[in-house]
Formats: C-alpha cells, sequence, structure tokens
C-alpha cells in the first residue's frame, strides 16, 4: 500500500514568484521522512506540492515531475481530488470539522467516496482509525460528542485518524505538533512510528530534536538569499545529517548557529 | 426631546462622580454621548412609530363593514391581506433564495476573481434599481410573457390547484408580483452569503480538499455548515423586505383588494399585500377607513419585527453552537 515518490527537477510557483526551485529527492515507501530549514524556505510549499494541495491558491503552479509508484501526480489526466484521496495530510492547526461529531469527522473521507456504508463497516472504520491513531480509549465512551471538545493534542490525533481512515499510500504532516504541548507531542511521534509499519510518512518540523527523533531521512531546505528561492541544500539519512552533514551550512543550521 | 435633555444634563448631586469621569479623554465622551444620543433617536423613532400605528388603528378594529372593502370584521380583513403578503413573500424567497446562495457561491468559490468582482459589482446594482422601475418593468415586460405562460399553464396544468385559473392574460397576478420580488431581495440575500462564504476559515476549507473533496463536496463539508446561521439570516432580511415592498407590489399586482384566500397563483382572485393595499386604497380612504388602513400597517410592523426576531434568535443560537 506505501507507496515511493520520485522528485525531479521540480520548480513551484506562486504566480510569477518561484518560491522553490530544483528539488530533487527520492522518498522511501515505509518511512519517515523530515523537511527542515528556516521560516519561508518552501518546506510547506514543497509538502504541498506532494499531493496537489499547491494548487488550490490561485495562480499557483508547479513545472517539474513528480511520479509516485511509476505514475506522473502532474500527468495529463490525473485528477487532483484523486491524488489527494490517495496522499492524506495533517495541518500545523487541528482542523476537525466544528459542526461534526467525532465520529463523524472520522468519517469524512470516507463518506466522500459517496458509496453507501452499513452502519457495521462504519463503526469498524471508526475503530480501527481511532486505535491507530492511539485515540480510540479517550474518546470511545464519547463519538457522538463535538470534535472540536477534545484538546488540542487529541484534536490533532483526530485528524491523523481521519487522514488514515481513507488508508492513503502516504501520509503528509506539516508541523503537526508545533500547536501541542510536549505531553501530545511526544503522543504523536509514537504514533509517527507506529504508523511507518503502514504508510509512508513525510513530516515538515521546526523542531531539530524531533526530526532526529522520528525521521530515517532528513532533507534540509535553505534560502539562497533574501527574495531569492527556497532549495534543497542536502537529503541524506537521518543520522548522517545530524552527525556529519556533507554541507556546512547544514551543520550551521542544526549546531544553532543560523536560523 | 426631552429624553435627549435627561441624557445631557446630569443631576447635580452626582458630581464626585462626574469629576473622576473627567479623567477620560475628551474624544471617548464626545463618541460615547453621540452614541448615546443616535440609540435614544431610533428607540424614541421607533416607539413613536409604534404609539401613532396603535393610536390611530385602534378605531379600525371596530370599524363598519364598509370601511372594510365589504368585510365583517377586520380580522377577516386583516387574514386575507396577511395571506397576500405572506404568499408573495414566501414565492420571492423560494425563487430568489438558491439563486442568491448560487450566485453568493460562484462569486466566493467558483469564478476566477477577474470574473467574480464585476458579478459581485452587477449583483449589487440590482440593489439600488429603484421599485418603480421594477414595478414598471413587471408591468411591460416581465407581465405580457407571464401571462402568455400563465394560460399554458391553464390549460395543461390546470388541474393542480397551483395553476387552476382563470389565467390573467395581462399576467398580473401575485406569482409575477412574487416573481419580481424575488429580483429585489437577490442582491440583499447575495451580498450577506457571499460575505459570509467568503469568511469560511481556510483551515476547514482544507480539511475537506485534502481528503479528497471535490469543489462542491468542500462547500458542502467546510462552507455551508460555517455559514449555515448567516444564510438563515440572509434569507430572514429578504423576507423583510419582501414583506415591507411597496411600490413594485402596488403596480404590478392586479388583485381585487381583498380578494380571496386562495393557492392559485394564475389568476388576479388572490388578496393584494399590506403594503401595496395601503398604497392603492389610501388616496381615497377617508374617516375609519384611514383607521382600517393604519391598523393593517400595525399589523404588518408586528409581522416583520417577529420575522426579525426570529432571525436573531436563529443566528444567535447557532453562533453559540460554532464556538464551542
Ligand atoms: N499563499 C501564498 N501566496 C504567495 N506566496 C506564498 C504563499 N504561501 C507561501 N508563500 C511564500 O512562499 C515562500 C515559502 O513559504 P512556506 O512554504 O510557507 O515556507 P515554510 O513552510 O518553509 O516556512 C515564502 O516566501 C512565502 O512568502
Ligand atoms: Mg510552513
Amino acid at each position: 500500500m506505501a507507496k515511493s515518490i520520485d522528485v525531479s527537477d521540480l520548480d513551484i510557483y506562486y504566480g510569477d514568484f518561484l518560491a522553490v526551485q530544483g528539488v530533487n529527492m527520492t522518498i522511501r515507501a515505509r518511512s519517515v521522512t523530515a523537511f527542515i530549514g528556516p521560516s519561508g524556505c518552501g518546506k510547506s510549499t514543497y509538502l504541498r506540492s506532494l499531493n496537489r494541495m499547491h494548487e488550490v491558491i490561485p495562480g499557483a503552479r508547479v513545472e517539474g515531475k513528480i511520479v509516485v509508484d511509476g505514475q506522473d501526480l502532474y500527468g495529463n489526466g490525473v485528477d487532483p481530488v484523486a491524488v489527494r484521496r490517495q496522499i492524506g495530510m495533517v495541518f500545523q492547526r487541528p482542523n476537525p470539522f466544528p459542526t461534526m461529531s467525532i465520529y463523524d469527522n472520522v468519517l469524512a473521507g470516507n463518506r466522500l467516496n459517496a458509496k453507501k456504508m452499513k452502519k457495521s463497516e462504519a463503526d469498524t472504520i471508526v475503530e480501527r482509525s481511532l486505535k491507530g491513531a492511539n485515540l480510540w480509549g479517550e474518546v470511545k465512551d464519547r463519538l457522538g460528542k463535538p470534535g472540536m471538545g477534545l484538546s488540542g493534542g487529541q484534536q490533532q490525533r483526530l485528524c491523523i485518524a481521519r487522514a488514515i481512515a481513507v488508508e492513503p499510500e502516504v501520509l503528509l504532516m506539516d508541523e503537526p505538533c508545533s500547536a501541542l504541548d510536549p505531553i501530545s507531542t511526544s503522543a504523536i511521534e509514537d504514533l509517527i512510528h507506529e504508523l511507518k509499519s503502514q504508510y509512508t510518512i513525510v513530516i515538515v518540523t521546526h523542531n531539530m530534536q524531533q526530526a532526529a527523533r522520528v525521521s530515517d531521512e532528513t532533507g534540509f531546505f535553505n534560502l539562497k538569499g533574501a527574495g531569492q528561492p527556497g532549495h534543497l541544500v542536502e537529503f541524506n539519512p537521518t543520522e548522517k545529517v545530524f552527525a556529519n552533514p556533507d554541507n556546512e551550512a547544514t551543520e550551521a543550521y542544526i549546531s544553532g548557529r543560523f536560523g | 426631546m426631552p429624553s435627549t435633555d435627561t441624557v445631557k444634563a446630569p443631576p447635580p448631586d452626582r458630581e464626585p462622580a462626574v469629576k473622576k469621569r473627567s479623567t477620560e479623554r475628551p474624544g471617548d465622551r464626545i463618541f460615547r454621548g453621540t452614541a448615546v444620543g443616535a440609540a435614544t433617536v431610533i428607540l424614541v423613532a421607533l416607539a413613536g412609530v409604534a404609539i401613532f400605528l396603535t393610536v390611530e388603528g385602534l378605531p379600525g378594529l371596530t370599524a363598519e363593514p364598509d370601511a372594510m372593502s365589504g368585510q365583517a370584521s377586520f380580522a377577516g380583513y386583516a387574514l386575507r391581506l396577511v395571506y397576500g403578503t405572506l404568499l408573495a413573500a414566501v414565492i420571492a424567497l423560494v425563487v430568489a433564495t438558491p439563486l442568491s446562495i448560487g450566485m453568493a457561491l460562484v462569486i466566493s468559490h467558483y469564478a476566477p476573481r477577474r470574473l467574480a468582482t464585476p458579478l459581485g459589482y452587477v449583483v449589487d446594482l440590482l440593489a439600488a434599481v429603484p421599485s418603480v422601475v421594477y414595478g414598471l418593468w413587471g408591468i411591460l415586460f416581465l407581465g405580457p410573457r407571464m401571462g402568455d405562460l400563465f394560460r399554458w399553464l391553464e390549460e395543461n396544468l390546470g388541474f393542480i390547484p397551483l395553476f387552476a385559473g382563470p389565467a390573467a392574460g395581462s399576467g398580473r397576478t401575485i406569482f409575477t408580483a412574487g416573481l419580481v420580488l424575488a429580483i429585489m431581495v437577490l442582491p440583499i440575500i447575495t451580498a450577506i452569503c457571499r460575505e459570509i462564504f467568503a469568511q469560511t476559515p481556510k483551515l476547514h476549507e482544507e480539511a475537506a480538499l485534502a481528503l479528497g473533496a471535490t469543489r462542491w463536496e468542500m462547500v458542502r463539508m467546510a462552507v455551508f455548515p460555517y455559514a449555515r446561521s448567516g444564510m438563515v439570516s440572509a434569507t430572514m432580511l429578504g423576507l423583510g423586505r419582501a414583506l415591507g415592498e411597496t411600490m413594485a407590489v402596488a403596480m404590478v399586482l392586479a388583485a381585487s383588494g381583498t380578494g380571496f384566500v386562495t393557492l392559485n397563483l394564475i389568476s388576479t382572485q388572490n388578496p393584494n399585500t399590506i403594503a401595496a393595499n395601503i398604497a392603492r386604497e389610501f388616496p381615497e380612504a377617508t374617516g375609519t377607513s384611514v383607521n382600517v388602513l393604519i391598523a393593517s400597517g400595525l399589523v404588518l410592523f408586528v409581522i416583520t419585527f417577529a420575522v426579525n426576531f426570529a432571525a436573531r434568535a436563529i443566528v444567535a443560537r447557532s453562533g453559540k453552537k460554532m464556538n464551542r
């Protein structure tokens, strides 16, 4: 189910503004890939181009190639809606649907596929997804209550449950812990460890310790200068990036000398 | 006005309190004074209207039948007009609400920005057209065309009570009046819905899109739930406008005075609306028939008030739900 992603010569634009330039990388299946780098260097932009969420913004476009398991993501006739059903996303701020119960939030994506679900089938999906997101024990007695009534960390795990309920091939996470307290953060990090046996996970993080803890491979993005596009400086196994990076700028960033 | 005087002149025994307040900046004081003054004026004006309608309307409640187009009681007289008013307003809303919501969605979520902005202007422009113009358009353009349609409806769908006929060839029926009203309330509902749709948090729109929602599914998952209370209040505001609109209905609707309470939409047997009835009858009214008309005005005042109240209650309730 999990798939690898090949990116070659990717340029990402907002209208005429080139935000990210010339990215090449291969993201392995069933692994955790982390992106680090200073603010504004295009980590979110790049992540969102991986499931075609980028083009939701008016004028936003992409040049280059992204191939998921042999299929060109931006090829002719590829429906962005179908892409997003296969490549799930978790955002920086937890965003459960405010008018929906916990139960309905988990099923939101499944219901989009429009086929009628039996109650027993729906119950199974909800339980499996909430267990997968390590949230089942905390909410199983109040599935009918609104998702907004949960704590921030629980809401974020609810969003993860919602994303994995449709059994995507890849899970993208954009700073999923940056709005959370340390305990919730560690719950989500544990979860990422468990999820990688089934999914290809790509995570953007501001927190270098987090990248070191959860990821197998790390990409360091940086700006060439003010007003210049962001680019991928280094992409290596996480251990190497943190112990013995190829690039001086990576070392400077990791040792806290800038950024 | 006595009430504004009392606001301006503080009683002398509250001197210390006033001194404490003098640390307040003059700008704040002036603003507070103006705000309180304006609020008072509005309240006084509203109370004045209500008192006038009640005092002048009371004699109308017990008027003789010949002052009420032959109706035996004021209740019977008013009921028919209320029916006419509500029927025209309901027709207008049934037509205008889906159109407005669709239009608002096109402007806020579907059309490219280059197209959305002019489209928004055009819709806003509809609100700037005077009602007389709508009235003329209804009589001269829409009416005759509707008349043809009515004849066809009577022939082919006459078994449905709505189209029982006899069809009015001039087309100047409650149905046509309702359509004209629909066009008049369209810009109100569209403008409010458009604003609210555009305020939908990006967060929730993206949540839906990232799950693989199409644009329409995203609208249903994120935009509509967020905008529900706003859509209700927009519709209620449109209803308020439709209930009170006078000129266009008075011109378009060739209803026979108080008419009959009937579902038939394509003949001229329906009652008039309250507002249009007042506008038509008032020039020739004398004595208690004036009081009767004023009393019917009071009835309209109460209905509009109730509609606005209901709208606010609904908005307040669902507002609480969203913020939980
Ligand atoms: N919606 C947008 N429209 C235009 N420019 C944007 C938009 N979002 C981000 N950018 C620009 O793209 C660049 C990269 O931003 P982003 O991907 O958010 O960086 P990061 O996530 O690494 O902090 C920045 O220069 C930012 O100003
Ligand atoms: Mg970011």
